[in-house]
């Protein structure tokens, strides 16, 4: 089956500093997949490359046998790919409930939406049961720049999702969140997207996270993928655990 | 005050105002006519303040707008009101969509400077050229409407009746157009736009829409101005004049769209008052009151309205 996204050769360097070597991988639709590797191993320059932020120097990004390289975000957003981010990208003067009505807004009313009203009952609708599947209709009415982090991260995933995405893009979905937060996040984001058929990439610096919930998992290591497997052995990968888990998650994991 | 309620309320004022042009005095129409008209201007300011953006050069298509009225009149004769505001939309609009290219690219003071810049530019020009009377500027016969041309006495009156049904045409659909989702990225776009991008939505061409509306308010305000004074001149580009359209802006406040015009009725009274009887020291007067709106008031004077339905 062809794959969904298909990126071959990517190379991307800012000065002298190279942020990505050679990235090539391919990935099949419904797969979970999860990225790992160290601050500066290149992570979300490529999520950023992917998802049109930054341009590659050098490569090609195919997304359902179309070449994206190099579009403008809107362009790759209308054409299917999503994406959430580290630090949470809201509306932070208007509610969480806003925040989604508005995305929906966007994604459903054309290129020139001058003249349907927002606020209008299907909408309305729409956005009660998005903040209901995940889990958030209890902050609709508070401002997105008061709520806490953990659902600051939900409102920036869920407006990602109202494109109806078949790829959807998570860099550091769990990040700034607190340890009991993190498995719930995750499961209630993994079953909201599941229940739209959508592939996942999703940048994880938490390994237990990462166990639980990728299919596959790929290391990035200093601007290329040093490792790309099924969770359990590229965990278990020496050459991964020693530059990309570290010393920590070691005495951890025998602990 | 819900819109729906704020659209009805414009309804009936604005019947209410082209009926009683008809019985008070000439001065009181004429007063009503050029505020409503300059309120139409800040309407257009309005709608780019919501997003943060804050033109000091609106002056630009209130010219333009009474320009192409006067220049109709000039050289092909034209007097026709319904054709006169739809030249003066024509002209502005154009003007700002192609200006609003390299605008839509720039926030802040940027934009503000920017767009005072290309005021200025068209003050010079028109100050310059003969063919668009030079300083003086020219004269404009009284208008007719649609064929039908109203006595030296009711003039001002049947005009008055025209520029409330613009008022309320125009406050409709800027209502409209706020409610929808293009409306609704005002403070969205000020808090973040690469959340805009990221829904798949151009920032530059919603604010490029934003600045076109606001050239054509612009340009239907200058052309009823300029019918209704009778006269046109390089001042109507000058930069005190878009100084004047941010004062009232700032006077109304952004919350409806009746408060431009509210604003706008305010600011002219005032104004003419404070010129009858304190003629020296007018512009202090007007200071003062704008220091003490900002100060007490900052959502401006619309927001007594909503204080009071708070209250309730």
């Amino acid at each position: 089956m062809e794959p969904i996204l298909d990126v071959q050769g990517l190379d991307k360097s800012f000065g002298s500093v190279v942020a990505a070597a050679d990235i090539s991988v391919a990935v099949a639709r419904d797969e979970i997949v999860g990225i790992i590797g160290a601050n500066g191993a290149g992570k979300t320059t490529f999520v950023n490359m992917v998802t049109g932020y930054i341009k590659p120097s050098r490569g090609a990004i195919r997304f359902g046998g179309r070449d994206i390289t190099g579009l403008p975000p809107r362009s790759i957003i209308n054409a299917g790919i999503s994406r959430s981010f580290q630090v949470p990208q809201l509306f932070a003067t208007v509610t969480a409930f806003d925040n989604v009505l508005i995305a929906l807004g966007i994604a459903q009313d054309g290129r020139f939406p001058v003249w349907r009203p927002l606020r209008r009952a299907d909408l309305v609708e729409l956005t009660t049961q998005i903040l209901e599947r995940f889990g958030i209709a209890g902050h609709r009415h508070q401002l997105a720049g008061k709520v806490s982090q953990g659902v600051r991260k939900l409102i920036d995933i869920a407006m990602a999702t109202v494109h109806r995405p078949q790829l959807l893009l998570l860099d550091e979905p769990t990040s700034g969140v607190s340890v009991e937060e993190k498995f719930a996040i995750m499961d209630v984001v993994v079953a909201a997207l599941r229940e739209q058929k959508v592939t996942i990439l999703f940048v994880e610096h938490d390994m237990e996270i990462v166990a639980r919930f990728a299919t596959r998992l790929l290391a990035f290591y200093e601007g290329t993928i040093v490792a790309d497997d099924v969770p359990q052995r590229v965990i278990a990968d020496p050459q991964v655990r020693r530059y990309i888990i570290g010393e920590r998650y070691r005495h951890g994991a025998h602990a | 005050m819900s819109s729906d309620r704020t659209i009805a309320g414009l309804c009936v004022v604005a019947v209410a105002l082209a009926v009683a042009g008809f019985f008070v005095p000439a001065w009181m129409v004429f007063i009503g006519v050029i505020s409503l008209a300059k309120g139409l201007v800040v309407l257009g300011l309005m709608v780019l303040w919501r997003t943060g953006l804050v033109s000091f050069g609106q002056s630009l298509y209130y010219a333009l707008g009474a320009y192409a009225v006067g220049l109709a009149h000039l050289y092909w004769g034209l007097t026709d009101a319904f054709v006169g505001v739809l030249l003066g939309v024509a002209v502005a609009g154009f003007g700002s969509f192609v200006i609003g290219f390299l605008l839509a690219r720039y926030r802040d003071l940027f934009f503000a400077m920017l767009s005072l810049a290309f005021a200025m530019i068209l003050y010079g020009v028109l100050v310059k050229s003969e063919a668009l009377g030079s300083t003086d500027g020219f004269v404009i016969s009284v208008p007719t409407f649609a064929g039908y041309a109203p006595g030296a006495d009711t003039a001002q009156a049947v005009l008055l009746a025209f520029t409330a049904a613009v008022v309320l045409a125009s406050a409709y659909l800027i209502d409209r157009y706020q409610k929808s989702t293009a409306g609704h990225l005002t403070t969205a776009i000020r808090d973040n736009e690469i959340r805009v991008e990221y829904l798949g939505f151009s920032v530059r061409q919603a604010i490029h829409v934003k600045y076109v509306l606001a050239g054509i308010l612009g340009g239907a305000g200058g052309a009823l101005v300029a019918m209704a004074v009778g006269h046109i001149d390089p001042d109507m580009a000058y930069w005190t004049t878009a100084g004047e359209f941010v004062f009232v802006a700032i006077l109304s406040g952004t919350a409806s769209v009746a408060a431009p015009f509210f604003g706008s009725i305010i600011f002219e009274v005032l104004r003419s008052y404070a010129m009858q009887y304190a003629a020296h020291v007018w512009h202090m007067v007007l200071g003062v009151a704008l220091l003490l709106i900002i100060m007490f008031l900052p959502d401006g004077l619309w927001s007594l309205f909503r204080k009071r339905a708070r209250a309730h």
